[in-house]
């Protein structure tokens, strides 16, 4: 021990970093089991994997600048769009709301840690295992798995090179090792919302967050089950000869596509819900008002789980699907805009004679918001069967699920690393750096994705490798949106690791946001509150009511200031 | 706060002819939106499309009324709300209101539902003006596609067909009740045209963006497909459901033509030899196999069908 600057010895004892504190970033490499650490590793990682995304998204957006396939060969350009479109969502996105929810949930319930910490562990370490195994399907003879994330039989099935390990094989096994990480990872978040919470903290006092990752967990549950057994009734049929999915062995290929879409329509809302728990937080601290509406915003959030299970054959409107089911499926898809409307208005509510301050998470969050109602009506067009039917399978879908997956979720998650930043490392980012990260990425997303709606209603199919000239114009300006997008990751990688290395000191409570985490010391210490855990006694989001947030909270405040 | 604005207490004209102006403004744009949204789509060239584009215009008028109204409140917001710099007050500490919370659930569930009964209706038109149906049955309907793929059927009374409609990786085929075959879909205008949809391998998608019309083609099963097609001319047919390697050059034309000159056209193509359409697939397998075979693994393209009328990549279409 060189250094001479005291620390508390509660932050020593801490297995996650404080910067200058000698050694403990020795503990990001290990099989820690504490909350906080695993989400730090799972977010580092997954911002890893956001950069391998963007990369191979900038190497087809360079392939799509012109309209022949010119830069690489069209099975290249199907292997990336395949990998693009996988490390995206099993590599960044689940993971890194994983790692928020490992970061949040136990502060913001007064928890020391998760139910489970080992399992815990267990689900993390699998992330960067199954991330292997999806990189190593690079370099195997054939490459990886070029038949799209939905890996739709019997393109998945067709094994061109007859080995017994290929691209397909990795990828079937990576997404199987990621739904069981998720499993686990979503019997933990459960079960410690449900029995963790400090005294005092009914459901009616828990954070919209919680309530959102309660939500969104519940899906992963009842979901996941059935994409595994898809995709192992899939390796069947692609590795020993079965025919669940061949019609030569009277299996059915539209089977698949009803697994597939069980899980992975609901998917999105595991990913989107946490995004509108990050929304619920933010905006009340920044405009400085409660949440408009708490009660209503944290059930509609289960009005989306329940809905969300139950609108998957909107993927099928064009497939096999006879008129019956696309009425049925149209009305039940568009009755998800209630539950996502009342959450949409309450953000609305909560600005309204607010006093706003434009910080870098704010920024996101108003972008996200105004993004995401640009695309819930675009969401609306496709439930439409008649204008799906021409719509569907073109850009206009490409368009419209990246304005929900970047342009509103990953908004969310940058509004949600900028906000607690300060909390889980105990420096303060760089406003300026931040605003222009901002100011790039929505500049960069709006020319990448909002031309792409256009192409697809001029016809446009997504996945093509080359195209028509007609739809040049449009493609240019995504491209350069994409590259602008890349530029976009500079300032904010410069940004967390500056900042992250010798950013200003912060206070436990930059924002003067409530909430129990706000009330720990920044970072806080391994346990959180340890033994003593406050007494809840007034709702999440008391702001300008003047009501504390727990019993004795000057005590908390002050120890927290000492820390 | 400001001490000078109790703002539940009054609740100004002013304040109500702003909100009616600024609805007024807001429809008026969106009334502009809907009618401009017909120049986003390609030319209307069956009787599907003027549905779907109607239906189309209708969701983009409300869509933007929506999200222009949303955005004018973020605006106002930003505008009139903002916490100068260095102020730490906090706003008003409303929580709610429930019959705000109420309205705005109920408004949303009235239009959707309202969206969701005007478009089961069009739906239900368009499975009128082109019924579909799904044979299936693995392997029964295999030897259907197979016996298909050799000689035609019989042509219903007033409708034309059925043209079989066979998609491998990577190639269209036409197979005419005559048992002409073509390389790019001819059509006569204003007539309904059925169809058998076939494939031989994978999922394909038949989908021609000027009729605003898709349709999936599943190995394993024949689906019945009908259409009409309006206005004369040639457009682009597009493979829609990706299906491998060379996916993005699996395209043709459909030329819709006047009964008279679809006529003439069949009984000229009747007489002209088989040949080989051109296949951009092969192309660019074979150009890849002669530079030593690099890249990741596909299926070789079938071998191009054999027809009587070949397609002509180079005839310009219109949408
Ligand atoms: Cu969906």
């Amino acid at each position: 021990m060189a250094t001479s600057v005291p620390f508390d010895p509660r932050v020593l004892k801490a297995p996650h970093p404080v910067p200058g504190a000698p050694d403990n970033w020795k503990r990001f490499f290990s099989f820690n089991t504490d909350a906080k650490v695993i989400g730090i590793q799972y977010m580092a990682v997954a911002l890893l994997f956001l950069l391998v995304g963007g990369l191979l998204a900038m190497i087809m957006r360079g392939e799509l600048i012109t309209p022949p396939a010119d830069l690489v060969d069209p099975t290249v350009y199907n292997g990336l769009y395949t990998m693009h479109g996988t490390v995206m969502l099993f590599l960044f996105l689940f993971p890194i709301l994983n790692g928020f929810n490992n970061l949040l949930i136990p502060p913001m319930i007064g928890a020391p840690d998760m139910a489970f910490p080992r399992l815990n562990a267990l689900a993390f370490w699998l992330f960067p295992l199954f991330g292997i195994i999806l990189m190593a399907s690079f370099f195997v003879p054939g490459g990886p798995s070029g038949s799209g994330w939905w890996a739709y039989p019997p393109v998945s099935t067709q094994n061109p090179l007859g080995h017994f390990i290929n691209g397909q094989f990795l990828w079937i096994l990576a997404v199987a090792l990621s739904g069981v990480s998720s499993i686990l990872g979503a019997i933990n978040f459960i079960t410690t919302i449900l029995r963790m919470r400090a005294p005092g903290m009914g459901y009616f006092r828990l954070p919209i967050f919680c309530w959102t990752a309660l939500a969104a967990q519940t899906i992963q549950l009842i979901g996941l089950p059935v994409l595994t057994g898809g995709a192992v009734m899939l390796l069947f049929d692609l590795s020993f000869g079965t025919s669940f999915f061949r019609p030569e062995g009277g299996g059915d290929p539209m089977l698949y596509q009803h697994f597939f879409w069980f899980y992975s329509h609901p998917a999105v809302y595991v990913m989107v819900l946490p995004v509108f728990g990050i929304f619920s937080e933010l905006f009340p601290v920044y405009a400085r008002k409660p949440l408009f509406g708490y009660k209503v915003v944290a059930i509609a959030s289960f009005g989306i789980t329940f809905l969300s299970l139950i609108v998957w054959v909107h993927h099928m409107f064009y497939s096999g699907t006879p008129q019956w089911m696309r009425n049925l499926f149209m009305v039940t898809t568009m009755l998800i805009a209630v539950p996502t409307g009342i959450k949409v208005f309450a953000w609305l509510g909560t600005l309204w004679r607010g006093r706003i301050r434009l910080s870098t998470p704010m920024l996101f969050c108003l972008g996200g918001l105004f993004n995401f109602i640009f695309a819930g009506i675009t969401g609306i067009m496709l439930a439409t069967v008649p204008v799906d039917i021409h719509v569907g399978n073109t850009y206009f879908v490409v368009g419209h699920f990246h304005y929900v997956i970047f342009c509103t979720i990953t908004f969310g998650v940058f509004a949600g690393i900028y906000h607690w930043f300060p909390k889980f490392t105990g420096r303060m980012y760089y406003e300026g750096l931040g605003k222009l990260h901002f100011v790039l990425t929505f500049i960069g997303s709006t020319l990448n994705f909002l031309p792409m709606h256009w192409a697809g209603l001029m016809g446009m199919p997504r996945r093509v490798a080359s195209y028509d000239p007609e739809f040049a114009l449009a493609n240019v300006l995504a491209s350069l949106g994409a590259f602008l997008l890349g530029v976009a990751t500079i300032p904010f990688i410069l940004n967390i690791v500056s900042s992250w290395a010798r950013g200003p000191k912060a206070g436990p409570n930059p924002w003067s946001a409530i909430g129990l985490e706000w009330l720990l010391p920044s970072p806080p210490p391994a346990e959180n509150f340890e033994d003593d855990v406050p007494t809840v006694i007034s709702g999440p989001y008391g702001y300008g009511l003047g009501q504390p947030l727990v019993e004795h909270q000057e005590r908390y405040v002050a120890r927290a200031k000492e820390a | 706060m400001t001490p000078s604005a109790p703002p539940a207490r009054r609740f100004p004209i002013a304040a109500l002819v702003l909100i009616a102006a600024a609805l007024a403004a807001d429809g008026a744009v969106s009334l502009w939106m809907a009618r401009t949204s017909h120049h986003w789509l390609p030319v209307q060239a069956s009787a599907a499309a003027p549905y779907v584009d109607d239906l189309f215009a209708l969701e983009t008028g409300i869509g933007s009324f929506i999200f222009l109204g949303c955005f004018a409140v973020m605006l106002w917001t930003l505008l009139f709300n903002r916490a100068p710099k260095y102020d730490m007050e906090d706003g008003d500490p409303i929580e709610g209101n429930l019959k705000l919370e109420i309205t705005w659930t109920i408004i949303p569930l009235v239009i959707v539902m309202l969206i969701a009964i005007h478009a089961i209706r069009v739906s239900n038109t368009l499975a009128t003006i082109g019924p579909k149906e799904r044979v299936l049955g693995g392997e029964q309907a295999l030897q259907v596609a197979e016996g298909a793929t050799a000689t035609g059927a019989a042509p219903a009374a007033a409708d034309y067909g059925p043209i079989e409609v066979i998609a491998r990786q990577w190639s269209w085929e036409f197979v005419y009740p005559d048992g002409t075959r073509s390389g790019e879909l001819h059509l006569p205008v204003d007539r309904r045209v059925r169809f058998k949809l076939i494939s031989m391998d994978v999922l394909h998608g038949f989908y021609v963006p000027a009729f605003r019309l898709k349709q999936d083609l599943i190995p394993g099963s024949v689906i019945d497909y009908s259409l009409v097609p309006t206005r004369e001319g040639r457009y682009r047919l597009r493979d829609s459901m990706f299906s491998g390697g060379y996916f993005s050059t699996n395209q043709t034309d459909v030329v819709v033509e006047s009964a008279g000159t679809f006529e003439r056209w069949l009984a000229d193509a009747a007489r002209a030899p088989l040949q080989e359409s051109p296949n951009a697939a092969l192309q660019l397998w074979q150009a890849r196999l002669a530079k030593g075979d690099k890249g990741w693994a596909t299926v070789p393209p079938a071998p191009p069908p054999l027809v009587n009328v070949i397609h002509d990549p180079t005839a310009p279409h219109e949408g």
